[in-house]
């Protein structure tokens, strides 16, 4: 069968994944997408002004349509479709057959027909090239206006706002946000914005744009005041794209929307269609969800369809109808909006709770009979939304005193009708992907429990990200019920989390381990809980780690300051940072290296390793390194490994900073820093990231105007690209944040956890990161700096002092009771280095010696 | 252990204090290499340096500590525990190392090989 997609949009997309996963047989799909790339996540398309790049928005899974053999069609317009033929003409001539044609050609926005709309440095906010488009234009301007204050204008304000434009908002409607929110809401969200530096205007219907005195245009309205602008984004609602349908005499609605039944269908069988193009029962859904759930509906259909012969068992699934109830944060300011939030139900009483000192406002619609909620606003804080969402949606009834669901808690209110042990399986948790609670309890009893693996098992959380809080409180109570205690404890000798034996050894100021013991633990100590000690011994008060009361704790690699090789040998990295070094060092590295005759590989972090070193040999070697210059890249630590650079503005043409000097400077700055895992950074020179900082703990992007900040990126086993915490900082402002964040994961990581899946488990995810690292909401920030300034002061290249004290340095030897080295340790030669002989290699080489220990 | 009934012969090998406390060293004992441990309280073990789980003389260089009752080293490389009094090894009842007597006579440690 052959299958025709128009549109490779939010919803488009999902549908091709429905239909991959479900790998149905003799389906042939191709793709019509007439934007200059593949599907992209529009929801976060502000973000794009935040330093995502297009890559970064990306929907499409790495290798998705190879795989799923979807031919896709980029910069391919459909132009018309031949209903009787069965075939669909592209813009630049070409026909194709189809069996089964979808329609998923989203909305555009809505210009408002004024004279003067169509002037340049006019602009709507929809696309990846609007949005490019908008920020070239904003380099050059002063004042930007925004026209239309709703949900997408007031994210368009922030956008033009950041670009450090003076920020206007020009609204018809007498409030803000009109659709969603009532006068009082509206009132409390503009008093909230216009103290964040934006003009909002209410009641301004706009006649013409005509030239501007002090600015490029001069917005004229109706009541004769004027407001003049360099540039003007127009924001003021969308129309589905349904024109195709309407020139093939498609049935679509008084004001647009292609009309279409509960499996997505139009009135033709052959065709569908779904998201915001689709009018269901006179209504058009601008948000994703329901078009998601639409893709669902289409899909199944459509499979139904391939397997007719097959006779279906089950009830096709079918689309209800979608609640538009959302819950985001505008210029950082939460506004919720649940079911009928005006109050249009008859007979509807209202319940109200409003503090303008403490900004925030809720109001309940309750029902006539005063039993069931019908809808909510909540502006300033919508914590309670998921709560109340789930109760509107149920129906159940409510608590005697609603009241006291939206009163403060410290003013005797009961929130446990809110709480989520109240809500039945089917309450929906995660509305991007429509994951209800009983599957989120179904993946904790199925071994899920950390929010990272809720995510792969559920898709929940993996969207928009609002519901992570939420799933993590679900989590957690089923994980209580399962007894499935939220066992953190180190490991036997100690019944703390690694976060709060930090605790303890920093409050406490405990600097040995028997006396952490002692204090804290019991019994001897072990291989799991004696290196945590000594890790965070060294990030509190960074004292010699070979101490003779640190070096019982270490495990061989810190013990031996190298890296434990399979066959009982070492390998050595000196420090090269930032990738730079000159030819004398290299020489030198090349002379040592052929000298003990060590195997040397580059490594990915820009160094060198040289592998094959005896533990007698380690301290010749490093004397060796060091009178060169060179010192401990502590390499075989929990602790700041590398800074990655690529050449930056210094030689590269493209360069836009000095990527290699910044490098230099990090590496030094937080050189030895011993955390819970190893850290690895990155600074690129520019946006082509060369030095692929977005897959580092700590990746620094050079901008225009400074620096990128990304964090908790990881390569390796589990990528994950790192996530941007703040943009085109200053220096200064750079060292701060990395100060900040790198203490702030010291203090709070497990045992183990790399950057990225603490962030995956961290409740609040990227907001509360950037919360406690950028706008220093715990406020602990200084705190951080000083901690972090503590272990910085006291750097010391480790292998210098242990060359330099006696007692250390008479530990490296292979033997206690003489010289001699380990016969067990054997060497072939390949590719003109060595490597470890095999097992049978080792053999054939002591055959006539009795081998005590025959390897299995 | 198949030790046992082999005749042993005291061995002198270091000074107690070439041994940090908590920590092992390796000492070649007629030919064999023997990891020696001494504990915080001064108490002393001894085992075969070999970790068979890894294929190499390593076993001195590991953390000592207990797991429940039992003291134990865990090997630096794939982290297996083995009884500091018996050889045996706790993750993988197939794999076992020699234990080997210790003493403390006038500050000296000595191994019965
Ligand atoms: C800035 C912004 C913020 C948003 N925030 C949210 C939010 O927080 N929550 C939420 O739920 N929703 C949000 N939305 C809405 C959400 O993005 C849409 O609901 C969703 O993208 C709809 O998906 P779609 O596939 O129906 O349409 P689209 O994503 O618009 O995709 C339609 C695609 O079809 C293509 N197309 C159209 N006609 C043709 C043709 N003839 N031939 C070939 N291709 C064609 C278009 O170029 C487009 O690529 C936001 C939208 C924007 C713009
Ligand atoms: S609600 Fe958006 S990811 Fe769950």
């Amino acid at each position: 069968m052959k299958l025709v997609v128009i549109g490779n949009g939010m919803v488009g997309h999902r549908l091709l994944e429905e239909l991959s996963a479900a790998a149905l047989p003799d389906l042939h799909i191709t793709v019509l997408c007439e934007e200059p790339r593949p599907a992209y996540d529009r929801v976060q398309l502000s973000s794009f002004f935040s330093g995502k790049s297009a890559a970064d928005l990306s929907l499409v899974a790495p290798g998705f349509f190879e795989r799923s053999g979807i031919t896709l069609r980029l910069n391919t317009r459909a132009s018309a479709i031949d209903r009787a033929r069965r075939q669909v003409t592209t813009a630049n001539g070409d026909t194709l057959h189809y069996d089964k044609l979808v329609l998923a050609t989203g909305s555009y926005p809505f210009v408002p027909p004024v004279p003067g709309s169509d002037r340049p440095d006019c602009f709507v906010y929809r696309t990846i090239e609007d949005l490019e488009a908008l920020r070239e234009a904003g380099r050059r301007a002063r004042v930007g206006v925004v026209v239309g204050g709703g949900l997408l204008g007031l994210e368009a304000a922030k956008a033009v706002q950041d670009m450090g434009l003076v920020t206007h908002v020009v609204e018809f409607a007498p409030r803000l946000m009109a659709v969603q929110i009532d006068d009082g809401g509206g009132r409390l969200l503009r008093s909230k914005i216009e103290a964040l530096g934006v003009t909002v205007h209410t009641q301004k219907n706009t006649v013409e744009i005509v030239d501007g005195d002090t600015a490029r245009h001069k917005l004229r309205f109706a009541d004769g005041t004027e407001l003049e602008t360099d540039l003007i984004v127009f924001s003021a609602g969308i129309r589905p794209r349904d024109e195709l349908a309407r020139a093939c005499g498609l049935a679509v609605g008084p004001r647009g929307g292609i009309v279409i039944d509960n499996h997505c269908r139009t009135p033709d069988d052959d065709i569908y269609a779904i998201g915001e193009c689709a009018l269901w029962n006179g209504k058009i859904y601008g948000l994703v969800a329901p078009g998601y759930e639409m893709a669902r509906v289409c899909a199944a259909h459509l499979a139904a369809g391939l397997a007719a012969e097959r006779r279906a068992t089950q009830p096709l699934p079918a689309f209800h109808g979608a609640d538009m109830s959302t819950k985001l944060k505008l210029m950082g300011v939460e506004v919720a909006s649940i079911g009928d939030a005006l109050g249009t139900t008859p007979g509807a009483q209202v319940c109200l709770y409003s503090d303008e000192r403490k900004q925030v406002y809720k109001k309940l619609v309750i029902s006539a009979d005063g039993k069931r909620l019908l809808g909510a606003v909540l502006v300033g804080d919508a914590g309670e939304y998921a709560a109340l969402l789930q109760m509107m949606r149920s129906g159940s009834a409510l608590p005697d005193r609603p009241e006291l669901l939206i009163l403060p808690a410290s003013d005797g209110a009961d929130k446990s009708a809110l709480g989520v042990d109240a809500w039945p399986d089917t309450a929906p948790v995660c509305s991007c992907n429509n994951v209800a609670k009983g599957a989120v309890c179904a993946a904790v009893r199925a071994g899920a429990t950390s929010i990272g693996a809720i995510k792969s098992a559920t898709r929940a959380g993996t969207g928009c990200g609002g519901c992570v809080p939420l799933i993590t409180q679900i989590m957690k109570a089923e994980m209580k019920k399962q007894g499935l205690s939220v066992n953190h404890h180190l490991c036997e000798h100690f019944a703390y989390s690694r976060q709060e034996l930090y605790h303890l050894v920093r409050v406490g100021g405990i600097r040995d381990f028997a006396t952490l013991l002692a204090r804290h633990g019991k019994g001897l100590g072990c291989d799991v809980c004696k290196p945590v000690a000594a890790s965070i011994f060294a990030s509190c008060w960074n004292e010699f780690v070979l101490a003779r009361d640190k070096a019982a704790l270490q495990d061989t690699n810190d013990y031996f300051l190298a890296n434990l090789q399979k066959d009982g040998t070492y390998s050595i990295v000196p420090r090269i940072a930032g990738g730079e070094i000159t030819p004398e060092k290299l020489i030198k590295i090349g002379e040592v290296a052929k000298k003990y005759r060590l195997y040397t590989k580059i490594t990915g972090g820009q160094r060198i390793d040289l592998f094959g070193a005896r533990v007698d040999q380690l301290p010749l070697i490093w004397q060796e390194l060091i009178d060169a210059g060179f010192e401990s890249g502590h390499a075989y630590g929990k602790a700041v490994r590398t800074v990655k650079s690529c050449v930056g503005s210094t030689w590269c043409r493209y360069g836009v900073q000095d990527s290699v000097g910044m490098a230099l400077k990090i590496e030094h700055r937080y050189k030895g820093l011993r955390a819970p895992h190893k850290l690895k950074l990155a600074v690129s020179g520019c946006a082509r990231e060369c030095a692929e900082a977005q897959s580092k703990d700590v990746g620094v992007i050079a901008t225009e105007k400074g620096w990128n900040l990304y964090v908790c990126g990881n390569g390796g086993m589990k990528p994950r690209h790192a996530e941007l915490l703040a943009g085109d900082l200053d220096e200064q402002t750079l060292i701060r944040y990395i100060d900040r964040f790198l203490m702030f994961y010291i203090r709070t990581a497990d045992r183990l956890q790399r950057t990225s899946t603490w962030r995956d488990n961290l409740e609040g995810g990227l907001d509360y990161l950037k919360d406690v690292i950028v706008h220093d909401k715990l406020g602990i920030g200084a705190e951080l700096e000083a901690e972090m300034a503590q272990v910085i002061g006291s750097y010391v290249c480790e292998w210098k002092k242990a060359l330099e004290d006696p007692q250390t340095r008479k530990r490296f030897r292979s033997f206690v009771n003489g010289d001699g080295v380990d016969e067990h340790v054997v060497f072939v030669e390949e590719r003109g280095q060595i490597r470890p002989a095999t097992p049978a290699e080792k053999q054939a080489r002591f055959k006539g010696i009795a081998v005590v220990n025959e390897p299995a | 252990m198949d030790g046992s009934n082999a005749p042993a012969c005291w061995h002198d090998v270091c000074g107690l204090d070439d041994i940090w406390p908590d920590t092992g060293v390796c000492a070649r004992i007629a030919g064999r290499q023997v990891a020696v441990f001494r504990l915080r309280d001064d108490r002393l073990f001894a085992l075969d340096n070999y970790d068979p789980a890894a294929d190499a003389n390593v076993l001195s260089r590991g953390l000592v500590g207990n797991l429940g009752e039992r003291l134990v080293v865990a090997s630096p490389v794939y982290k297996h525990h083995y009884d500091l009094v018996t050889g045996a090894c706790l993750d993988d009842p197939a794999l076992a190392v020699r234990a080997y007597r210790v003493r403390l006579v006038d500050g000296r440690v000595q191994v019965a090989v």
